[in-house]
């Protein structure tokens, strides 16, 4: 029997191993963890390729959450945290980041992210996070020329999304998809602000309006508040989305209206890791960030290995 | 004459019957959900409070952020005027006018005969507005009330760092973690908003004396940190939250069933741009 959802904002926790690679013949072994304000993910690659990642959420102890997400990473693997050769921590909580050698902004590491995952045609990329959105314009080799951030409105914000959910009852998955079972696309909800939103949508349940119809009608909203920052960076193709709000649907497809500029779809540029179905994951880009970032700064002898065993 | 000033805001509406300048009966009741059937609901209630009949009233008039829900005024007029036509008359010193309600805070510059001189507001953002104090109020599991109190205990500034009430949640929640004695949190809170408020303020520029009304000015432990935020004293009429009604009611009397103000609408200042 399905286990009743009472908390609706829950977004599923994942995470996975490439039986692909036998670690023990790697040579270099980096990590990124990205410690958010909602999810931390921890990224495992093994000379450049991708080998392990885990998406959890963050707690209310930082250290805590980049441990534990580093554990779950690495479960399953026969590796341990000692066999990594250099860790880099990123998102709103890298200095909480106790494995790491060194931090590295989220955006940086969103932008190195998206040139691996998207590929180098990437120039500007969307990252939707739990607490903040950032529209991020990078050169060919995923290097931040120039980016703009709301990390101060919780309007267009994960964060806001999941008020929502819950306050519609509705699991947090499921706004996309439900908010194209509409008639006609609904007006958009009028309040930006979130608290005033959530008035707005009680006002609407009141009157009756359909559900779908004021999921329709806040992805709309949301997408536009989130357009409304791209529209000071000007959107340069490609165009690449990434964070937790890039999973949904209802969002994006909006977004993508209102711009007139699709974002690149969601596959590796690598063929290979499609062919072997690899899981393209919008949430992990910035701790993948991170670990290529490790990569490099090993490679190029910037820095030492830290490995213990 | 006879006549009704009836003010509808975010959280609350506001009834006032008045003869020739004199107060004759007065009600509040909560919006709810449907406004308008709240609001004839309090008009009814507050008639017979007075012994009058609806015909009896000769002009109504309406203000406030859903002042044209009310079907039966003769006419609606903007906050601003009605907030400055009752302020002049309440504190004749009056230049500067506070008004921070459930949804909206604003800010209005008036000369001595009651006139809007300039208008600031914000009504976009619940940082600022009484929603704030609410939202917060409840994450501390303590009324407005307590919170007020709570806050003139405060020995210690802490600062905010968020802007947005959902983050601000969040922040209040972590400081309530970390063991942050509630009276200083309660202080931050107001904090705050003092100084969004403040911000709103300074675009019309500050003139004493200055004024604060609405349904936030009872929050006494709000008014001291306006008062730090904005390094002047704040005078408090009796009821400030009755003033939008009485402005709206001193309208209908003066015949005035049709005002305009030109508003500064305050856009939100939150975007950090950057290149490296």
């Amino acid at each position: 029997m399905a286990e009743e959802v009472k908390e609706f904002w829950r977004w599923p926790e994942s995470h996975w191993t490439n039986l692909d690679i036998d670690w023990k013949q790697g040579k270099i072994i980096t990590s990124g963890v990205d410690v958010g304000s909602v999810s931390t993910q921890a990224v495992i690659m093994v000379d450049g390729e991708l080998f392990a990642f885990s998406s959890t959420r963050t707690g209310s102890d930082s250290p805590d959450s980049a441990l534990k997400g580093l554990d779950i990473a690495l479960e399953v693997t026969g590796m341990t945290a000692d066999n990594i050769d250099y860790c880099i921590g990123t998102g709103y909580g890298r200095v909480n980041v106790p494995m790491a050698q060194q931090t590295i902004t989220e955006i940086a590491c969103h932008a190195r992210g998206a040139n691996f995952v998207y590929g180098p045609a990437v120039r500007t990329v969307m990252d939707m996070g739990g607490q903040d959105c950032k529209a991020i314009r990078c050169d060919e080799r995923g290097k931040v020329i120039k980016f703009m951030m709301n990390d101060k409105c919780a309007a267009g914000t994960g964060r806001g999304m999941e008020v929502f959910a819950d306050l519609i009852g509705v699991p947090v998955w499921e706004i996309g998809p439900r908010s194209f079972q509409v008639e006609k696309e609904p007006a958009m909800i009028s309040s930006t602000c979130v608290v005033f939103a959530k008035s707005e949508v009680v006002g609407l349940l009141e009157e009756g309006k359909p559900e779908n119809d004021i999921i329709a009608a806040y992805c709309a909203a949301m997408a536009h508040r989130i357009v409304e920052l791209l529209n000071r960076l000007e959107i340069e193709k490609e165009f690449a989305i990434t964070g937790g709000i890039a999973k949904n649907e209802g969002v994006v497809k909006r977004l993508e209206n209102e711009t007139g500029v699709k974002t690149m779809e969601k596959v590796w540029y690598n063929p290979e890791y499609n062919s072997r179905n690899y899981p393209f994951d919008t949430q992990i880009i910035g701790a993948l960030g991170a670990a290529l970032f490790a990569m490099a700064l090993l490679e190029r002898g910037r820095v030492e290995s830290a490995r213990k065993a | 004459m006879l006549v009704a000033g009836i003010d509808i805001g975010g959280k609350n509406v506001h009834v006032i019957l008045m003869k020739d300048g004199t107060i004759l009966a007065k009600g509040a009741a909560p919006t709810g959900i449907n406004k308008t059937e709240a609001t004839e609901q309090l008009y009814d209630k507050v008639l017979q409070q007075a012994g009058l009949r609806l015909e009896d009233i000769e002009c109504v008039v309406a203000t406030g952020s859903s002042g044209r829900r009310v079907s039966f005024a003769q006419g609606v007029i903007p906050e601003a005027a009605a907030d400055a036509r009752a302020v002049v008359q309440l504190i004749p010193s009056a230049r500067t006018i506070i008004d921070v309600g459930a949804e909206e805070g604003r800010a209005i510059k008036i000369n001595s005969e009651g006139k809007v001189l300039d208008f600031a507001i914000n009504e976009k953002c619940a940082a600022g507005t009484g929603t704030f104090v609410d939202t917060m109020a409840r994450a501390l599991e303590i009324t407005m009330e307590e919170m007020a109190e709570a806050s003139l205990k405060s020995t210690e500034s802490i600062p905010m760092n968020a802007q947005c009430a959902v983050f601000g949640e969040s922040e209040v929640v972590s400081l309530i973690h970390a063991k942050t004695p509630k009276h200083d949190i309660a202080r931050a809170v107001h904090d705050a908003i003092a100084g969004r408020v403040g911000s709103v303020a300074r675009i019309v520029g500050l003139e004493n004396d200055v004024v604060m009304i609405g349904g936030v000015a009872r929050n006494t432990g709000f008014v001291e940190s306006l008062k730090r935020e904005l390094a002047t004293d704040v005078i408090i009429p009796n009821e400030p939250d009755f003033v939008g009604a009485l402005g709206a009611a001193a309208a209908a009397e003066a015949g005035v069933v049709e005002e305009k103000v030109e508003a500064r609408v305050v856009e939100r200042q939150d975007y950090d741009e950057s290149s490296n």
